[in-house]
């Protein structure tokens, strides 16, 4: 079957020595993207189709053992709509997802620019310890920074009062949203700065010497070397990166969870906690499956720049 | 006179990179703090920890936190089942992934950029948004509760990465070096065993590492459909330690060294190929 479709698209000079051999062959791609594409199929295409479907239905407890929802049309999108929650939800979202990605992005590449100015052991130890950094599992660092900013016996506390920068014996840090994001936002672009630095630097390793030198011998200034010559070679790399950062930080969801026993005050939620919370925790997965909507569309603009991306440098390839 | 004139921009040289170096070191100092406040903790007595001054270089280190973390209820259930499930993702991942990168890289056939699109994309749907059909639809099949089930997602999620990465190897291969194999007079066979798989080596290392950091370090998926918990993989057992016994920090940061340290050993050994991987070609000279 597949074969028979290729034969319209071998261009006329190769189709006259089309000889069993041929057909073989054209077969052969399909034969071996099915298994992959089949996964891919069952556990990401089927289920976004249900999202879709299901954010259009009631899907409560009933629902799940009977295993089939209710049709309600849009009501669940006109509640989510008309509900304060999930634009207070919306707003902590976005201003959490530019607040990490701006800082992760600016440390990360400034460490990549300062990796270019030292020795070279120094070198060698920060990327090594970035690399130490970029192997810990998430649960892992969460819990470091859980015992880090213990209110009790963290080392944070302790460090901050002898600093003289206020009291802050027994201070509890997700007493207050503001600071308890103020952390997760730490945690998280701790986190997610080796994987930027290192992918800068290997980019800025790739910027010709020539360039830089001739820029200098006419005289420009480091600053106007890095907007005018290094940006533009290495904006490849800062669309992949800043979009790829949108879509990992706007979908937070372990570290808030296991940071407050999975059991978060809805000061915390996020639109994946807000979706988790609807679903699994009060079983209105049709609303939950209504936020996902939302969340997915969301991203759908990062995803878009990041797909050009790739495949315009999947093309020099 | 004029010696003094040469060094003097030069010593001025020198004095900047020492400030760089030391600005860099700071950097280092900060970034790694956590890791070693990690790894301390895991060594230090009870009393030490619990102290209102934290001790910053332990003076009688101790294992009790190990044996403490390792006689943890479930502990070892959890290594096995990490083991299984990894194990499985990173072959499975690498057996799918290779067929397919072969079709995308060596063939052209019709619907071979909307595959790369879909490759592409499914990357980007958010998980914590799939979540909730993937547990209808896993409940459905009753594959709630079972390793395969969690096995079955994780390969989804490799194979994107995977795919795209080995295309990529593949596409570096020259065409000429597998048709001289085949002029030598070699099988089409006998040239991928001798010829590509070599090559491909260091991509078939990275994404089999991809696919094992991604198993092995997986939390939202396995702490929803995991429910026994004879069946939970390491990082639940990790995030459900606090909750089950209070905050007893030295056998946790023990337990958390203990689940780091693969994926640390992993990493250090293959980090250069994953960065190189996703910007090879991404600058134009």
């Amino acid at each position: 079957m597949a074969s028979v479709a290729e034969s319209g698209y071998i261009p006329a000079s190769r189709r006259r020595r089309f000889s069993r051999r041929r057909v073989g062959h054209a077969a052969a791609p399909y034969l071996l993207l099915t298994p992959a594409a089949a996964v891919i199929g069952l556990v990401l295409a089927y289920p976004l189709y249900l999202l879709v479907k299901m954010s259009f239905q009631k899907y409560g407890l009933f629902e799940l053992i009977r295993h089939k929802g209710r049709w309600v049309g849009t009501a669940n999108y006109a509640s989510i709509f008309h509900d304060g929650e999930f634009w207070r939800v919306v707003l902590r979202t976005l201003v959490f997802t530019a607040a990490c990605v701006s800082l992760t992005m600016i440390l990360g590449t400034a460490i990549a620019l300062l990796l270019l100015q030292v020795s070279r052991w120094v070198r060698i130890a920060l990327t090594t310890g970035l690399v130490l950094v970029w192997a810990v599992p998430v649960i892992v660092a969460v819990n470091i920074w859980r015992w880090m900013v213990d209110y009790q016996f963290g080392v944070a506390n302790w460090t901050l009062t002898k600093l003289h920068l206020g009291n802050f014996v027994r201070h509890d840090w997700f007493a207050n949203p503001w600071t308890g994001f103020g952390v997760f936002t730490l945690l998280i672009v701790w986190g997610a700065i080796p994987f930027v630095t290192i992918t800068v630097y290997a980019g800025l390793a790739q910027v010709p010497h020539e360039l830089l030198e001739a820029a200098a011998i006419d005289g420009a200034r480091p600053w106007a070397i890095f907007r005018e010559v290094t940006l533009p070679l290495l904006k490849p790399i800062f669309v992949i990166l800043t979009s790829l950062s949108i879509i990992w930080d706007f979908q937070v969801f372990q570290q808030i969870w296991v940071m407050l026993d999975s059991r978060p005050s809805s000061d915390y939620y996020t639109m994946a906690i807000y979706a988790f919370h609807q679903s699994f925790q009060i079983s209105e997965y049709g609303l939950g499956a209504a936020i996902a909507v939302v969340m997915v569309l969301f991203m759908f603009a990062a995803t878009l720049v990041y797909l050009r991306q790739m495949l315009r440098t999947g093309e020099v390839n | 006179m004029s010696a003094v004139a040469v060094t003097r921009p030069r010593s001025r040289k020198r004095l900047r990179k020492a400030g760089w170096n030391a600005l860099a070191l700071l950097v280092l100092a900060v970034m790694v703090f956590p890791v070693y406040w990690m790894v301390t903790t895991a060594f230090k007595p009870g009393h030490d920890i619990l102290s209102y001054t934290p001790q910053f270089f332990p003076t009688h280190p101790v294992l009790s936190n190990f044996t403490d973390a390792v006689h943890q209820q479930f502990f070892w259930n959890a290594v096995k089942n990490s083991l299984i499930v990894t194990s499985v993702v990173v072959v499975l991942s690498l057996v799918l992934a290779f067929l397919a990168a072969l079709a995308l890289a060596k063939f052209s056939f019709y619907g071979r950029k909307p595959f790369i699109v879909v490759i592409l994309g499914v990357q980007m749907v958010p998980l914590a948004a799939l979540i909730i059909p993937l547990y209808i639809m896993m409940s459905r099949l009753h594959e709630v509760d079972k390793l395969s089930g969690v096995i079955v997602m994780y390969l989804t999620f490799a194979l994107p990465f995977a795919v795209w990465t080995l295309r990529g190897f593949l596409l570096g291969v020259p065409k000429e070096l597998e048709e001289s194999a085949m002029v030598d007079g070699a099988t089409r066979f006998g040239a991928f065993v001798r010829i590509l798989l070599p090559l491909l080596g260091p991509g078939l290392v990275a994404t089999s590492i991809f696919a094992f950091i991604l198993a092995w370090n997986e939390f939202i998926i396995a702490y929803v459909f995991l429910h026994t918990p004879e069946k939970q993989t390491l990082m639940v057992w990790l995030a459900s330690f606090t909750t089950l016994r209070g905050t007893d920090w030295g056998p946790l940061m023990a337990g958390a060294t203990l689940c780091a340290l693969p994926v640390i050993i992993f990493f250090l050994l293959v980090q250069r190929k994953i960065a190189f991987g996703l910007t090879a070609g991404a600058v134009k000279g």
